[in-house]
């Protein structure tokens, strides 16, 4: 019988052969926290241990709130630097141009490697599988531990397979099938599920598109969610890997899955998540004219450059008539926009442009919504309060659709902009 | 982990209870748990009182996946420090289960328990009666009973030991 993609990786971590439903103890690979990395260091100095087990495996990269919004933060992220300096700890991205949001770093860094076990602690440290790892996210005492003893337990998750195959069709997106797919199977459909991603419209896809499934993987309730490591994958980590100690991996044809979907991506269409959970689906056309009074191009889901250019196409010699806030997912991204002229187009349509970071996504800073607004985002949460008021609304969109309604005000069809 | 019976009343919750309505970000920054109980459900319509009014002792009964959304361990402290002995639910998220677990938080897990909280057999405010080792639930408003599965194995031993922390302490005092 053959294994699942998180049976092989887990085995090969835990050094024996290993089903669903085992226990296994494993040293994780990368580590990653973000402005969380200050109450984790409390925590672990409870555990009674002076030093980190590697430093080098801890990658600290502050984005949630950043630069400090309240004295607060700047609290914990100078303690961070403190810890940065005491530990050794190697992989630091402080506030400055080499930063951006932590998943997206993860991943344009080169620390987001096929065949490794890595944790951080943030839910959707899950976007890794798009390049072939498995990687969850951990709460902060599971996070404390990992840095004191270089172990973790894992409970090895049965698998669900998503098979996709087709085109899109023109104004769809991945965000558009992983919409759906919660839509249907709702937020707990796949819980303590690993989903492996087969299919020949995984391999056509772009890294990016990649990451935005893998990304929302959590909302569904996954353990983890992955990719296979194909020639895309390796011909992009090659030059940028931080170890060599990644190998690809992959499930066998013969694995056994828990539970198997099947997609054809020319079914998909223009869709939003309504508020105040992911799994409350319409297709565009049941939702078209609500008003919306912000827009938001930003989040580890969609912002990276392949999203900015697909919102720039619809909003080139175009005025947006809600605010708009665009934050590109990390630095990189941001400079590739400038080269391509993108900044450009969203400033000449009258967007407002902010430092990469989470920004507003979890409502922290950056465009918090009043009582009675609605915003249009390209994030993956529309919990009820999710951008700083309980009395707002949050529909969940690809970057056309948002980009589009930014346009009217109102949700609209990329489809009739395109 | 306690094998008395436990006594209490019951603040009754639906299904996909994100860790946002639990614990909102606005405190993320917050670093003591003690602190954090003030901020309980207060983003969840009609469970704005639970903060102010629960009491220790009392237990939070839920559907399914019960903790959706964020890694945040505030949406533990939050209701661990308010002295709710127990997380009643269908089904958890499963970093909320771990973040339980780890902190030595006991959960049940109850089958049946989201349509039958659909179906009003178990009521906000109903006085409940939770044997935590058998796992038995009963509703003595209205004599109801439910029957809860504990963790097992490893997860099992962490609880035991009081959570993830002193696990690891015992487990290095004992080599």
């Amino acid at each position: 019988m053959g294994k699942t993609f998180a049976e092989k990786v887990l085995g090969k971590a835990a050094g024996e052969s290993v089903s669903a439903g085992q226990v296994v103890i494993v040293e994780p690979h990368f580590c990653m926290s973000h402005d969380n990395a200050a109450p984790i260091w409390g925590t672990f100095k409870k555990i009674g241990v002076d030093k980190v087990w590697k430093p080098d495996h801890l990658v600290f990269i502050l984005d949630h709130a950043i630069p400090a919004p309240t004295d607060k933060h700047a609290e914990n992220h100078k303690q961070i630097r403190e810890v940065v300096k005491e530990q050794g700890i190697r992989y630091f991205y402080d506030v400055t141009s080499k930063g951006g949001v932590c998943h997206q770093i993860m991943c344009e860094e080169g620390f987001a490697l096929p065949g490794l076990v890595m944790v951080g602690s943030d839910s959707h440290t899950c976007t890794y599988g798009a390049f072939g790892a498995f990687s969850t996210g951990i709460g902060r005492s599971e996070m404390a531990a990992t840095w004191a003893t270089g172990q973790i337990w894992f409970r090895v998750p049965e698998s669900m397979k998503i098979t996709v195959k087709g085109k899109f069709n023109k104004g769809v997106s991945a965000k558009d099938l992983i919409l759906k797919i919660a839509g249907d199977i709702k937020a707990d459909g796949a819980d303590y599920m690993s989903i492996e991603f087969h299919g020949p419209a995984i391999e056509e896809m772009s890294l990016a598109e990649r990451m935005t499934l893998c990304n929302m993987g959590i909302e569904i309730g996954a353990k983890n969610a992955v990719c296979p490591p194909d020639q895309k994958v390796l011909d992009f980590i090659k030059p940028i890997a931080k170890t060599d100690e990644w190998e690809a991996m992959w499930a066998d044809e013969d694995a056994v899955y828990a539970q198997e979907l099947n997609y054809d991506l020319g079914d998909i269409e223009p869709c939003v998540a309504k508020p105040h959970t992911v799994d409350n689906y319409a297709p565009i056309g049941e939702v078209k004219g609500t008003p919306v009074h912000q827009a938001f191009l930003g989040s580890c889901t969609n912002a990276r450059i392949e999203d900015l250019r697909l919102a720039a196409d619809i909003l080139k010699d175009k005025e947006v008539a809600v605010r708009t806030i665009v934050i590109p997912a990390s630095w990189s991204v941001f400079r590739q926009a400038m080269k391509e002229g993108l900044i450009d187009v969203f400033l000449d349509a009258g967007c407002v442009i902010t430092n990469p970071g989470c920004g507003p996504c979890m409502g922290n800073h950056e465009g918090i919504l009043a009582p009675g607004e609605t915003c249009i985002s390209t994030a993956n949460r529309n919990f009820k309060g999710r951008m700083g008021n309980k009395e707002s609304n949050i529909y969940l969109a690809s970057p056309m659709t948002v980009a589009a309604s930014a346009l009217k005000g109102e949700i609209s069809d990329p489809r009739e902009v395109l | 982990m306690e094998n008395k019976v436990l006594r209490g009343k019951a603040w009754v919750f639906g299904d996909d209870i994100d860790t946002d309505l639990i614990y909102h970000n606005k405190y993320l920054a917050e670093t003591d748990p003690r602190k954090m109980p003030q901020y309980s459900f207060e983003y969840l319509p009609g469970k704005e009182n639970f903060a102010k009014e629960v009491k220790e002792g009392d237990f939070v009964v839920a559907g399914t996946n019960f903790g959706c959304g964020s890694s945040r361990e505030h949406a533990v402290y939050c209701l661990k420090y308010a002295g709710v002995p127990v997380i009643l639910a269908e089904s958890f998220s499963r970093i909320y289960y771990r973040n339980a677990i780890n902190n030595g938080y006991p959960v049940l897990f109850v089958k049946g328990l989201s349509q039958a909280i659909k179906d009003g057999k178990i009521k906000d405010g109903d006085d409940l009666e939770v044997d935590l080792e058998k796992g038995e639930i009963r509703d003595l408003t209205n004599g109801n009973s439910f029957h809860g599965d504990a963790v097992a194995d490893l997860e099992m031993d962490i609880m035991k030991a009081g959570g993830l922390i002193e696990y690891l302490k015992e487990k290095a005092a004992s080599k």
